[in-house]
């Protein structure tokens, strides 16, 4: 094994990002492996999206590493980001509303070097995971239910063939039917290798999805363990999220 | 303002104001003319920055606050025998402050983009009336007149000569800045410029933006005709082309040059603009834009803050 | 009966349609030249006030390619192409590095560019106006005028460009990413859409778009160098009635704003018609500031 394979899929070393004049970021640092999904818990506000828009380049950081299969990526715009396996579904889902399903699916299906037949395999497989969406796919987005546009979101970003998803609290506002449906596309995930960075409020539903998860108190990781961990040892969860 | 700071700035004051009342002494002719006419389109470019560089309402209209203040003193000058001086002013102030009501209006309801480009149309509107309305206002040829006598009623009345022009003027501005100055550092202009930081906020907190914005626009209306009427009295005739867009066009540029915020930046705009304008003359005769327009957008891009914009916060005590 | 009979006589029925052609006419150069402008603001949130300036470069390339060339069409295409590199390289230049600043700045900058602009003109082929010849000079009778079939050429030709816009826009490839990126900047970067040059792209097709308006109209009017700065007042208003961003919304809005201008034109001087436009957009900003044509969202 190269030492490439032992590193980190992603790891972040160390980041302080500012909005503005608010010190948002002190000092973060986590890493994520190959086809890992680790977890990020924290109350509103204490930054754990600022930590996913930070490692997709739309955040720069004042300080601090980000690396990608060993190689330095900080400060590089979103758009490479995307290209070489980064994939973001953000909080709010913010898919494209006055686009149609499919076309949404083509912002990140339409990309150079993919020929005509990946292109159809991987929508084929995109609609037999999430039927609703074939069944919309000349709607525009903002036609679509919270749930629908939740998976629309997801759906767009597996079009990019990613290793790592950043998902951001999909599971915000969901039934729990959704919120099962969610569970199980996670781990069809997991199970291609595709690993997943999960901010989430749901915590049960963080602990059974990761493997390791992470705990951040304002602008900073405070905790770090495996998730069997923390599913017997409640203080934990108790201290940081009051739940 | 601490002691040792207020004692800087007024010294630099008084060595500027000096400067400027021998200048027409020591100038040639075509010199000291230039240093009226820099004063008062300085005199415009400050009122502007009472919208642009305090309130952060960004305008296109002071060709039609100036255009307005001009042809008002035409009319005066030419409606009235002798020409009287103070009734030009008088008749200059009310027009620009009927257009500047107006703007106001407009002001508070339209933010941002639309109100620069509603501004703007104004401009062309009262260029197109003024232009189409030939019996009145003299149409593509504007108006000429005799220049008013210096007179304090009831003292004396004499001619300007070219230095007392000079020196009305320098009073005039002087006078604007002073005010101006005294409006921008009261409670009055430290709300304007909370509006202009974050207007949302400033609402929150209580305050009848909407009012604030009107003053802020009447304030900047007035300045802005007087320094019509002036230009007026300098050069003796008023023409539509002072009410084109382009002359408010040219007012930003003196803003955004000189530095917004700070009062006497727009008027070093304006000096420079000015000189610029006649250096690159020399060489290119009439196409100076081109360069001038060049070294213009690489200041935006290069030095957004304009000439004087570093000393704004210290101007600004 | 009599007053209502003599007053449906007294209606200029031959001017009223002859108007209504000249309005479609101009109305469709507008919508092509306001079409770029829309693009640009609804993308990029820049105010274009260079966008007349491109219109202007392109009727004198325009002039060029025809006096070398003697082709009408080719001077079409070559103004339509060299006028976007231009945008293209404007773009890069000057506009890049305003990115994330206040509006403010790209405002002046288009404006310093305009002047640029302006005066090259001027200082490059003099104050005189020039010429473009039409491509063919047959006339049909209408009323008790020779309507010259150049003009319905211009209108047939602008709208086959908006509409192969509008379709380039909705089906390719290209066309999707600057509609993702026109919706949401971030997101589109997120998806890997090259933002950047997707703005450069932009501002390239809308100065392209100028040029060819520029061209169109050329044979109708002199060609000088201040022949952008009408346009692009009426542009701003368009853009600003039809709602900021929504191409819809600007065709419709420069048809009906050529239209009441050309009729106002039959009573009153054509230069005080142009008085109409700046009424509408009064009102329009008064009552309906989204947009005349843009429904009232709730």
């Amino acid at each position: 094994m190269t030492a490439a394979d032992n590193a980190a899929l992603v790891d972040v070393e160390d980041i302080h990002t500012y909005y503005g004049k608010s010190h948002v970021l002190h000092g973060v640092s986590l890493s994520v492996g190959r086809g890992e999904v680790v977890g990020l818990l924290g109350r509103n506000g204490v930054g754990k999206s600022t930590t996913l828009k930070t490692i997709m380049g739309l955040v720069n950081p004042s300080k601090g590493r980000v690396r990608f299969e060993g190689n330095l990526v900080t400060g590089l715009p979103a758009h490479r980001l995307a290209r070489i396996g980064i994939a973001y579904v953000p909080e709010d889902r913010r898919i494209f509303r006055l686009l149609t399903v499919m076309e949404n699916l083509r912002t990140g299906l339409d990309r150079r070097g993919v020929s005509d037949e990946r292109k159809q395999e991987l929508l084929d497989k995109v609609f037999t995971f999430f039927p609703r969406l074939a069944e919309r796919r000349n709607q525009a987005g903002g036609t679509l239910s919270g749930g629908e546009q939740q998976m629309l979101a997801i759906a767009r970003a597996m079009m990019l063939v990613p290793k790592i998803i950043l998902l951001d609290e999909p599971t915000e506002g969901l039934m729990p039917r959704m919120v099962s449906q969610i569970r199980d596309i996670i781990d069809v995930l997991h199970r291609e290798g595709v690993a997943i960075l999960l901010v989430e409020q749901n915590v049960p539903l963080t602990l059974e999805a990761s493997q390791r998860v992470y705990i951040m108190e304002k602008g900073s990781v405070r905790h770090h363990s495996a998730a069997s961990e923390l599913r017997v040892n409640d203080a934990v969860i108790h201290q940081y999220l009051g739940v | 303002m601490s002691q040792r700071t207020a004692t800087i700035y007024w010294t630099g004051f008084s060595v500027i104001l000096a400067l400027l009342i021998v200048a027409p002494l020591v100038l040639p002719e075509f010199w000291q003319r230039f240093v009226t006419e820099i004063l008062i389109w300085g005199l415009l470019a400050m009122s502007s920055d009472i919208l642009i560089g305090y309130t952060g309402m960004v305008s296109f209209g002071h060709s039609a606050f100036f255009g307005l203040g001009m042809y008002g003193a035409a009319a005066a000058l030419l409606s009235v025998r002798p020409p009287n001086l103070w009734l030009a002013i008088l008749y200059g102030l009310v027009g620009s402050a009927g257009v500047a009501l107006f703007v106001a209006y407009f002001s508070t309801r339209l933010r941002d983009i639309y109100f620069a480009i509603t501004t703007l149309i104004f401009s062309q509107i009262f260029y197109v009336i003024i232009f189409t309305w030939t019996d009145l206002t003299g149409g593509e040829n504007g108006l000429t007149f005799r220049r008013p006598e210096l007179a304090i009623p009831g003292l004396f009345s004499v001619p300007f000569t070219s230095d007392t022009l000079h020196w009305f003027v320098l009073a005039m501005v002087t006078a604007s800045y002073l005010i101006l100055r005294r409006i921008t550092q009261s409670p009055f202009g430290m709300v304007l410029q909370s509006i202009r930081e974050n207007e949302a906020r400033t609402r929150a907190i209580g305050y009848a933006v909407e009012r604030y914005k009107m003053v802020s626009v009447m304030l900047s209306g007035l300045f802005a005709g007087l320094a019509g009427v002036l230009y007026a009295i300098q050069n003796r005739f008023a023409a539509p082309d002072f009410v084109y867009f382009l002359v408010s066009g040219e007012t930003v540029i003196y803003n955004v040059m000189g530095g917004i915020g700070t009062l006497v930046g727009p008027i070093a705009g304006a000096a420079f603009f000015l000189l610029l304008r006649e250096l690159f003359s020399r060489f290119f005769t009439e196409f100076y834009l081109i360069p001038v327009g060049i070294i213009f957008i690489a200041m935006i891009i290069f030095m957004p803050q304009g000439l004087l914009g570093f000393m704004r916060r210290w101007l600004n005590q | 009966m009599e007053q209502i009979s003599a007053f449906l006589q007294a209606i200029p029925y031959d001017q009223i349609v002859i108007q209504t052609l000249n309005g479609i006419v101009t109305g469709m150069i507008l919508a092509l030249v306001a079409s770029g402008l829309t693009l640009i603001f609804g993308i990029m949130d820049v105010v274009n006030f260079a966008h007349g300036e491109l219109f202007m470069l392109g009727a004198y390339i325009g002039v060029v390619v025809l006096a070398t060339s003697g082709s009408f069409w080719l001077a079409l295409v070559i103004a339509t192409l060299v006028v976007a590199l231009i945008g293209a390289a404007l773009q890069i230049t000057t506009l890049r590095p305003l990115l994330g600043r206040d509006p403010l700045t790209t405002i002046l900058a288009t404006f310093g560019i305009s002047l640029v602009l302006q005066n090259y003109a001027l200082w490059q082929f003099g104050p005189v106006a020039r010429k473009i010849q039409e491509p063919f000079t047959g006339r049909f009778s209408l009323f008790y005028l020779e309507y010259p079939w150049y003009r319905i050429l211009i209108a047939a030709l602008s709208a086959a460009i908006i509409g192969g816009f509008w379709l380039f826009l909705k089906y390719g490839t290209y066309g999707i990413w600057i509609r993702a990126t026109t919706q949401d900047r971030v997101m589109a970067q997120a998806m890997g859409i090259p933002v950047p040059w997707v703005h450069t792209a932009a501002f390239a097709i809308g100065s392209g778009m100028a040029a060819a308006s520029g061209v169109l109209f050329g044979p109708l009017v002199g060609v000088t160098h201040a022949m952008g700065l009408d346009w692009v007042l009426k542009a701003f208003i368009v853009v600003v009635v039809g709602g900021m961003g929504n191409l819809g919304g600007s065709i419709a809005a420069s048809i009906f704003i050529s239209l009441l201008e050309a009729y106002a034109a039959i009573w009153v001087d054509p230069a005080q018609a142009v008085i109409v436009s700046f009424v509408v957009l009064i009102l329009t900003l008064l009552f309906r500031p989204t947009g005349l044509f843009v429904p009232t969202p709730k």
